[in-house]
C-alpha cells in the first residue's frame, strides 16, 4: 500500500515507502534494459512539467520516465525573471489546473513553492527541486544507486561534500539516508554548513581527508559559481585545495570509495576529472537510475492504486 | 457576523459591568451612565424603564485599548487598508486610540502630511495619532522637520519598516528629539546581518531551506540604540522586540537609564518559528517569529516589567501580496481584531499573568509612553471604553475580519477573551 498523494519532501517520509519506491525502481530499470522500453502503466494520464528554472537534465529525465510509462506530457517553461510578483505563479497554476491535468512536476527557485502550488490546484504534485529546500527524486535515485552498489543502505558511511546550506540535494539526501539507517557525515566550509544541521541526525566534519578515509561513498555537490561572487568561497582553487575530491586524495586510500555527483560537474573544482571518470564513479549509472526512480515515483503516485485490484 | 457601529444618542446606561481601572488598580461592580458619549456618572444608578441600557453582567469594562504601532496604509495603498477600514478594525478589537506609522506612499515626513492624517481622521470613530518619519523620505540620512510635525500633531518619530542603519543619523535624531519629549522608535534590524533572511534563523529555517534572519540582526541594533539613548539622554521606544537577547539588553539598560520603553506583538508571544512549516506566507513578518527560547523570554520580560506594552504592528496586505511564494510575499500581518483573544490566552490563561496586568499592557502603559491622558474612568470624561467577555473562547474567523486585508496567521486559531462593545468618540461598536 503506497498512500501518498504528492512527493514534496522526504522529511518524515516512511522508511517502508522509500524502500518500496527503490524496489519498484529496480523493476522499471529492467524495463529500461529491454528492446521495447515502454509500459502502459500511465496511459490516459496527463502530466505537466512545470519548470520555472532551467534544468535540462532533470526535465529530460522526468519526460523520459513519463514517456516510458505511456503518460501524456506537456512541458511548460517560464523564467522567473519574467514572472511578476505573485500573479504569474498563481495564475499559471490555476490555468494549468483548469486544463484538467492529473499531475504537475515542478521545478521552482523558491523554497516551499510546491506548498503554495498545493493551495492553488488539486492535481498531484511532484517536487523536482524547490530552491534551497528539497529535491526528493534526486535523493531517491542516489539511494537506489547506493543500494545497487552495496546491496543495502543501512549502516553504510555516506558523506555529502560541498555547499550544504544552499543544497536541496543535501537536504533530501539527509532525510532519506538517515531514515534508511545510513551514517551520514556532512563536509564543507563552515559558513556553508548551517550550525543547527546536526539536529537532523548527521555528523559534521570540516576535514575532507578524514571524511574520505571514513566513507563508503561520497556524494559530491556541485559548487555554484555565484557563491564565490558573494564572498562565501574565496576562490575555486582554494575550494579545491580544502574540499575537492582530488586524484591525490583518492590515491591515498587503499579501499574502494564510491563516487557520486548529481551533475553537472565542475571538473577541477569539487571533483577532479580522473576521479569523475574512474571505475569508482557511478555518476552515469545515477543518470539511468534517475529515469527508473522517476518512473517508480510516478507509477506509485499516479498509477498503482487503480491497478491494486489486478495485482492482489 | 459583522460589527455594528451606532451613534450614542442621549443617555445610555451600562448596567453592572465589572469595572477594572488599570490606572488606580481597582475592581468594582457599578453602573455607568453615558450622556452624549461622555461619562456622566459611575455608581449605583437607579433608572427608569424607559432608558436605553446594556446589560453588562459578566462583562469587564475598562479603558479603550491603545495601540502605538499600526499601519493604515493611507496615503498610497487604499487597496490594503484605508483610514476608515483601519478604524473599524481597531474598534472591533477594542481599540479607541492608535498611532499610525509613517511608512506610507509617500512617507509621512512633513507637517503637511501630518495634517493630512489629522484632518482625514477627525470624523473617524477612533483617535488616530500620526507618527512622523525620523528622516526625510525615510531614506535614513537627513532628519525630518520634527518640530513642525510636532506642531501639526505628530506624537512620535519612526522610520518603521526601514531600520536606521547609520549610527550617526540615529544619534543626531535622538539628540534633536530631546526638545520635544517624544519617543524615537527605530525598527531595530541590522540590514547586513539580516541579509535576505526570510524567517528566523535556526533549525526550522535549515529544514525549510529558507534563508535565516538571525537573532543578532535585531539584538545588536537594539543594543546600539539603547547605548545611543543613554549617551544622548533621549527617549527611545523599542518596537516589536522579538529576541531573548534584546530583552536582556533592555533589562540591563533599564537598570541605569530609564527613558527606555519597549513593546512586544501578540504574534511574537503566541507563535514560534515552528508555525512556518507549511510556508504559510501570513507568518512572514519582520522581525521574524522566533524560536521557543525567545518566546519564553518575551513572556518573562512582560512578567518582569522589562517589556512595557503590547502593540499589534497591524500591517495589512492584500491576498495578491501574500498569495505567492514565500520569498516574494510581503512582510506583515494584521493584528488589531485578534489582539485581546491572543494576549489573554497566552498571558492570562497559559502564563498566569493577572488580568489587571494584562489590561495595563493594552491601556495605561502605551498611553503613558505616548503622553496620552490616562485617567479615563472619571465623570465628565469622553467615554473611551471597552467591554469584553473575559471567559469567551472563540475561533478567529476570516469572514468576520473588518480590516480590508485578511492576512492574519490567527485565522482558525482558538482564542480566549472577546471584545463585545467598544465605545469611542460618541459611537458604540458591537461585535
Ligand atoms: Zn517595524
Amino acid at each position: 500500500m503506497f498512500d501518498h498523494r504528492h512527493l514534496i519532501s522526504l522529511e518524515k517520509f516512511p522508511k517502508k515507502d522509500i524502500q518500496q519506491i527503490i524496489d519498484t525502481a529496480f523493476n522499471f530499470k529492467e524495463v529500461l534494459e529491454r528492446p521495447i522500453k515502454k509500459v502502459p502503466s500511465l496511459q490516459g494520464k496527463t502530466i505537466v512539467n512545470l519548470f520555472f528554472e532551467n534544468s535540462t537534465r532533470t526535465r529530460i529525465s522526468f519526460e523520459l520516465a513519463q514517456k516510458r510509462l505511456s503518460a501524456d506530457t506537456v512541458n511548460f517553461s517560464a523564467s522567473t525573471s519574467s514572472l511578476k510578483k505573485g500573479e504569474s505563479f498563481k495564475d499559471t497554476a490555476q490555468n494549468i489546473e483548469a486544463m484538467k491535468i492529473d499531475a504537475v512536476v515542478m521545478r521552482h527557485p523558491s523554497p516551499g513553492a510546491p506548498y503554495q502550488l498545493k493551495k492553488f490546484i488539486n492535481a498531484q504534485i511532484i517536487n523536482a527541486g524547490d530552491g534551497t529546500h528539497e529535491h526528493p527524486t534526486q535523493a531517491i535515485l542516489d539511494m537506489m544507486s547506493i543500494q545497487e552498489k552495496f546491496g543495502k543502505i543501512k549502516d553504510l558511511n555516506i558523506a555529502i561534500i560541498g555547499d550544504i546550506y544552499h543544497s536541496r540535494v543535501a537536504r533530501s539526501n539527509i532525510y532519506g539516508l538517515v531514515t534508511m539507517g545510513a551514517n551520514v557525515t556532512l563536509c564543507g566550509p563552515p559558513n556553508l554548513v548551517p550550525k543547527e544541521i546536526s539536529e537532523l541526525g548527521v555528523n559534521v566534519n570540516y576535514n575532507i581527508d578524514e571524511v574520505i578515509e571514513w566513507a563508503d561513498a561520497v556524494n559530491i555537490l556541485r559548487i555554484q559559481r555565484e557563491r564565490m561572487g558573494i564572498g562565501l568561497i574565496p576562490s575555486s582553487r582554494e575550494y579545491r585545495r580544502l574540499f575537492g575530491v582530488t586524484y591525490e586524495r583518492m590515491s591515498r586510500r587503499d579501499k574502494e570509495l564510491v563516487i557520486m555527483h548529481p551533475g553537472p560537474m565542475n571538473r577541477g573544482v569539487e571533483i577532479d576529472s580522473e576521479v569523475a571518470d574512474s571505475e569508482q564513479a557511478i555518476i552515469l549509472e545515477q543518470v539511468l537510475n534517475g529515469v527508473a526512480s522517476r518512473m517508480s515515483i510516478l507509477y506509485l503516485l499516479l498509477g498503482a492504486k487503480e491497478e491494486d485490484g489486478d495485482e492482489n | 457576523m459583522a460589527m455594528k457601529i451606532e451613534q450614542i444618542e442621549g443617555r445610555l446606561l451600562l448596567k453592572k459591568p465589572k469595572i477594572i481601572d488599570p490606572l488606580n488598580e481597582t475592581e468594582t461592580i457599578k453602573d455607568v451612565m453615558l450622556v452624549d458619549g461622555k461619562i456622566e456618572e459611575i455608581g449605583i444608578i437607579e433608572a427608569g424603564n424607559d432608558i436605553n441600557f446594556i446589560d453588562c453582567d459578566g462583562l469587564i469594562l475598562t479603558h479603550g485599548f491603545c495601540d502605538l504601532h499600526v499601519h493604515f496604509r493611507d496615503p498610497g495603498n487604499g487597496d490594503k487598508e484605508t483610514m476608515e477600514s483601519g478604524c473599524e478594525s481597531a474598534l472591533a478589537g477594542g481599540f479607541t486610540r492608535v498611532c499610525t506609522m509613517p511608512n506610507t506612499e509617500p512617507p509621512i515626513d512633513s507637517p503637511e502630511l501630518i495634517s493630512y492624517i489629522i484632518e482625514n481622521t477627525k470624523k473617524m470613530p477612533v483617535h488616530v495619532h500620526p507618527i512622523g518619519s525620523v528622516t526625510k523620505g525615510q531614506a535614513g540620512s537627513e532628519i525630518s522637520e520634527m518640530g513642525l510635525m510636532i506642531d501639526s500633531g505628530a506624537v512620535a518619530f519612526s522610520d518603521d519598516g526601514l531600520p536606521i542603519q547609520n549610527g550617526l543619523v540615529m544619534r543626531k535624531a535622538l539628540e534633536y528629539s530631546k526638545m520635544f519629549n517624544v519617543p524615537i522608535i527605530n525598527h531595530a534590524e541590522d540590514d547586513c546581518l539580516r541579509a535576505n533572511g526570510l524567517m528566523n534563523e535556526g533549525i526550522v529555517s535549515t529544514k525549510l531551506g529558507l534563508s535565516g534572519n538571525p537573532n543578532i540582526a535585531e539584538s545588536i541594533m537594539v543594543f546600539r540604540d539603547l547605548k545611543l539613548a543613554e549617551l544622548t539622554g533621549a527617549q527611545l521606544h523599542v518596537p516589536h522586540v522579538s529576541t531573548a537577547e534584546s530583552v536582556q539588553y533592555i533589562s540591563d539598560m533599564k537598570n541605569q537609564y530609564n527613558e527606555i520603553t519597549a513593546e512586544v506583538t501578540p504574534h511574537h508571544l503566541f507563535y514560534t518559528d515552528e508555525a512556518l512549516y507549511d510556508y504559510d506566507t501570513n507568518f512572514k513578518v519582520a522581525p521574524p517569529i522566533r524560536d521557543i527560547r525567545s518566546r519564553w523570554a518575551l513572556i518573562q520580560g512582560i512578567k518582569d516589567g522589562i517589556i512595557d506594552c503590547i502593540a499589534t504592528d497591524h500591517a495589512p496586505h492584500t491576498s495578491h501580496d501574500k498569495d505567492t511564494t514565500f520569498d516574494l510575499a510581503s512582510c506583515g500581518l494584521i493584528g488589531l481584531e485578534s489582539c485581546l483573544g491572543v494576549v489573554k490566552k497566552v498571558l492570562v490563561d497559559d502564563e498566569d499573568l493577572g488580568l489587571m496586568e494584562m489590561i495595563k499592557l493594552l491601556t495605561v502603559s502605551p498611553r503613558k509612553i505616548m503622553g496620552f491622558d490616562n485617567d479615563l474612568l472619571k465623570e465628565g470624561k469622553e467615554a473611551e471604553l471597552v467591554l469584553f467577555n473575559e471567559e469567551k473562547k472563540w475561533v478567529f474567523n476570516k469572514n468576520d475580519i473588518n480590516s480590508k486585508s485578511k492576512n492574519s496567521p490567527f485565522i482558525d486559531a482558538q482564542l480566549s477573551g472577546k471584545v463585545i462593545h467598544t465605545i469611542s468618540k460618541g459611537v458604540i461598536a458591537t461585535n
